[in-house]
């Protein structure tokens, strides 16, 4: 385990952030270019993912355990947002026989 | 070594990442996916984040994953019903994903800090020290989680189920 740790010793902490913030825009890009609900809320997942990487980062560069914490509590929440959102969309498509979520724009008014 | 591994890695992640948006296969984009999470799991082994990256394995790569390739399979998509935008959205969506990374890596770059990143405390990220933390810091928290779970694990099942009285 000792020479795991020492791996890391020296990556600079900027480029964490900008790796996270990286995966963050294709998260973003995702949810942006893509009609397939489902497919949004796997870049949803990646965003996710992206902070909670960058939080593990940081706890490990102040050497402060909430970090970690929190990490534990977004995949929990994760967790829960998947489980209905994934139930949502098995309605939406019983209903409309598509996961386009342009069947839904009359949600926008 | 030490060094490279952490690029090469990082590396994976982006390469995977963009692949789960940019199949037309949404079954291809879950696979994608689940690699994506298998190398944020070795992100976290490196971070020595032991317990989060069984969390990840397990929960993510696991539990989430299997969700959502059970939908596809329910839901029975494939490359031919597959909505597309118009390539214009597509590229003003790109434009705008990138004007974000742009903005914020200008503002990491403003921030100036680029100390390396040591592990003060190695033995953060291990089970016993998690755990500590978890049942005396964040007791309340915890337990408003789990009431969480259980109002999600109603809600999914309450939204999945057929109305046997309308239909």
């Amino acid at each position: 385990m000792e020479t795991v740790t020492q791996t890391i010793q020296s990556v600079p902490l900027n480029h964490y952030i900008l790796f996270s913030t990286v995966i963050f825009a294709i998260g973003v890009m995702g949810v942006l270019i893509r009609r397939n609900a489902i497919v949004i809320f796997m870049s949803i997942e990646l965003m996710l993912n992206a902070i909670n990487l960058l939080l593990t980062a940081f706890s490990a560069y102040r050497g402060d355990a909430a970090g970690q914490v929190f990490v534990f509590f977004i995949m929990a929440l994760a967790a829960a947002e998947v489980a209905v959102g994934l139930a949502i969309i098995v309605m939406v498509f019983r209903n409309t026989q598509s996961v386009d979520i342009n069947v839904l724009n009359r949600l926008k008014w | 070594m030490g060094l490279s591994l952490f690029y090469f890695v990082a590396f994976l992640s982006v390469f995977f990442a963009l692949l789960v948006i940019f199949s037309k296969n949404p079954v291809h984009s879950v696979l994608y996916l689940i690699v994506t999470f298998f190398t944020f799991t070795i992100h976290y082994i490196l971070l020595n984040a032991q317990f989060l990256a069984v969390v990840n394995f397990i929960v993510y790569m696991g539990a989430i994953m299997v969700l959502f390739l059970f939908v596809l399979m329910l839901l029975n998509l494939n490359k031919e019903t597959e909505p597309m935008k118009s390539n214009l959205l597509k590229v003003a969506g790109v434009i705008a994903g990138m004007c974000l990374l742009v903005t914020i890596a200008g503002s990491v770059k403003a921030l100036d800090v680029s100390d390396p990143l040591v592990l003060k405390d190695p033995g953060i990220g291990l089970v016993k020290n998690l755990g500590k933390v978890l049942f005396s810091d964040f007791l309340l928290p915890f337990e408003i989680s789990s009431i969480l779970l259980l109002t999600a694990m109603v809600g999914a099942v309450l939204l999945a189920k057929r109305d046997t009285k309308h239909a």
